[in-house]
């Protein structure tokens, strides 16, 4: 089962998703890793550590902007020339495009949201909770190549104790539309520690946190933990947080090893972007809050009293 | 100028599995996929008053016209639905063929779909469909403007905020933050008795059988399953000392 997996980069580093997507597939057979945008040769020793046995870089301009369309002509021409009958994907805003464009363009099967993929009998299962996680269905493909996206967090990335990896250029050619859209703005949002999709730790407020200044309380554990900040759906809503760090069914789908949430009631669409995260810690003043049916550590408190305790106590155990 | 919506018919109230297709189960009520009414929005504000013409196109069951209706008692103006016995259980490589065949006989300039389809949670079909129309593609609009020919989109992504600009023909996927979707009024609900509405079949399409449904798909569900349960839960109420509680709970657990 030779298999590709797509590493995403951002900023000069490698997205911890896929790497941990690589580090999966390293364990299942001979994996190997493509990543395209200027600057993708230089990471090519980090995605042998993550277990890439072979790494195609693209350095060409045309992948330069994060947008999916080129990155399909990248894929197809590595698939091709590499004989791969497996892709695997960390699901982003990127890669799922980038996935269907692929699925479309090879006539390929694609299963999305999988948490995980392992060989039954011999042959490839994808593992995929569906329905607001209440059915996990064993789902498989019909043919060759297999594409394959992961839930964000569906895998540790654990290096592997690979080598420097062979590393081979590709500059496929363009199709006309692949290369259409232009990057003619970008506004940064000031990222205040690790992006939420990364981040082992999330500190999540909702709207029992009563105003939008109680965010520092999430702020102020946050960075206590060494965690990202997330939000509710209602406070996006409302204005109090910005939309990148909501979480939930029409935000990030998050798994940290540890989510704490603040005053948060756990409404579905709230849970089914978090349900997959190691421990759940909640607290909540209203006793019938939702979120204490999959919280490991309910608290029926204030959060505004246990909150700044709690970071306190965080602290002192940190120096 | 003319707008394609592409829209989704998806069951009404909890859904579940057929255990004997493993599909879904589409016998009950439906409704029009929330996320598309977004991408009607979009698409009658560019409207405006103008002569652009916006139709829904749908692929599904006949009771998926109750969708295209809402779409057009909201002020789309024609309405398609591609409805076929041999294309139920379509996976993406299907759908966003027979999808595409569909578009490809509108030829609009512009195709528009909603974030996510709240049945499946499948939010990747506008990449499928845009790569077999061989069109640029832009997801998670949560700005558009049409200026001469081309788009220009603000999206959102993990890192910040992307201006994106494509040249027309294109297709674009809108989060839901893009705008707020109208009611239908009364007058719209009766009028779109009236507009038109045209059901195809894959004949009528000149879509082969064997290219869609379950023949024409590449992916499986093999089994289903029950989700795993959770260790230990552990529930208190604050007696003054919570803080303390979590933090040895999170000691214990290794966390801090």
């Amino acid at each position: 089962m030779p298999t590709l997996v797509f590493l995403e980069h951002h900023g000069g580093e490698l997205q911890k998703g896929s790497l941990g997507v690589l580090a999966k597939a390293a364990s299942l057979g001979d994996a190997a890793a493509v990543i395209a945008g200027p600057g993708a040769s230089a990471l090519a020793g980090e995605a042998g550590r993550y277990g890439a046995a072979k790494v195609w870089a693209c350095e060409d301009e045309q992948v330069a902007q994060a947008v999916p369309q080129p990155r399909v002509d990248v894929l197809a021409q590595v698939v091709a020339d590499g004989g791969y009958d497996t892709v695997l994907f960390a699901n982003s805003v990127l890669a799922a495009d980038v996935a269907a464009g692929l699925a479309a363009r090879l006539d390929a099967g694609l299963n999305w949201d999988l948490t995980g993929i392992e060989f039954q009998d011999g042959e490839l299962v994808g593992k995929r909770p569906a329905l607001q996680d209440s059915v996990y269905a064993d789902v498989g493909w019909t043919g060759t190549p297999r594409l394959a996206l992961f839930r964000a967090g569906s895998f540790d990335a654990t290096p592997t104790g690979g080598g420097d990896p062979e590393t081979t250029g590709i500059s496929p050619a363009y199709r006309p539309y692949s290369t259409a859209v232009k990057l003619v703005g970008q506004d940064a949002e000031a990222a205040s520690g690790p992006s939420i999709e990364d981040a082992d730790v999330i500190v999540a407020g909702g709207r029992g946190l009563g105003a939008p200044e109680s965010f520092t309380l999430a702020e102020e554990l946050a960075k206590a933990l060494g965690g990202a900040v997330g939000a509710t759906r209602a406070v996006v809503d409302a204005g109090w947080y910005p939309y990148s760090a909501q979480i939930g069914q029409t935000g990030k789908t998050v798994s940290p090893k540890l989510y704490v949430a603040l005053g948060v009631s756990g409404a579905i669409q709230h849970k089914v972007g978090m349900q997959s995260s190691g421990t759940i810690v909640a607290i909540n003043k209203d006793p019938n809050a939702p979120i204490f049916e999959f919280s490991d550590l309910g608290v029926v408190g204030d959060v505004h009293e246990i909150a700044p305790k709690l970071t306190e106590l965080v602290r002192q155990r940190k120096r | 100028m003319k707008i394609a919506v592409c829209v989704k018919h998806v069951p009404e109230g909890p859904a579940h599995l057929d255990p004997s297709t493993k599909r879904l189960d589409r016998s009950g009520e439906g409704a029009l996929n929330h996320f598309d009414a977004n991408a009607v929005e979009e698409a009658l504000r560019l409207k405006g008053e103008s002569d652009i013409e916006v139709v829904a196109v749908s692929l599904g069951p006949q009771k998926a016209l109750d969708s295209l209706r809402k779409a057009l008692a909201m002020g789309a103006d024609r309405a398609l639905l591609v409805s076929d016995d041999a294309a139920a259980g379509s996976d993406l490589v299907a759908t966003s063929r027979l999808l595409a065949a569909a578009l490809e006989r509108e030829g609009a300039d512009l195709v528009l779909f909603g974030q996510q389809a709240s049945d499946a949670d499948g939010a990747v079909l506008w990449a499928a469909v845009a790569e077999r129309l061989g069109r640029p593609v832009v997801s998670q609009a949560m700005e558009l403007a049409v200026d001469g020919g081309s788009v220009r989109v603000k999206r959102q992504t993990e890192f910040g905020y992307d201006t994106l600009e494509a040249p027309l023909p294109a297709v674009v996927a809108v989060s839901d933050a893009i705008n707020e979707p109208r009611y239908p009024s009364l007058k719209g609900i009766m009028g779109a008795k009236k507009k038109p509405q045209d059901v195809l079949s894959l004949a009528g399409l000149g879509v082969d059988a064997g290219d869609v449904g379950e023949a024409g798909s590449r992916t499986t569900v093999l089994a289903l399953g029950e989700p795993p349960a959770r260790g230990d839960a552990r529930k208190i109420e604050d007696d003054g000392n919570a803080a303390q509680a979590i933090v040895d709970f999170l000691a214990e657990k290794r966390l801090v």
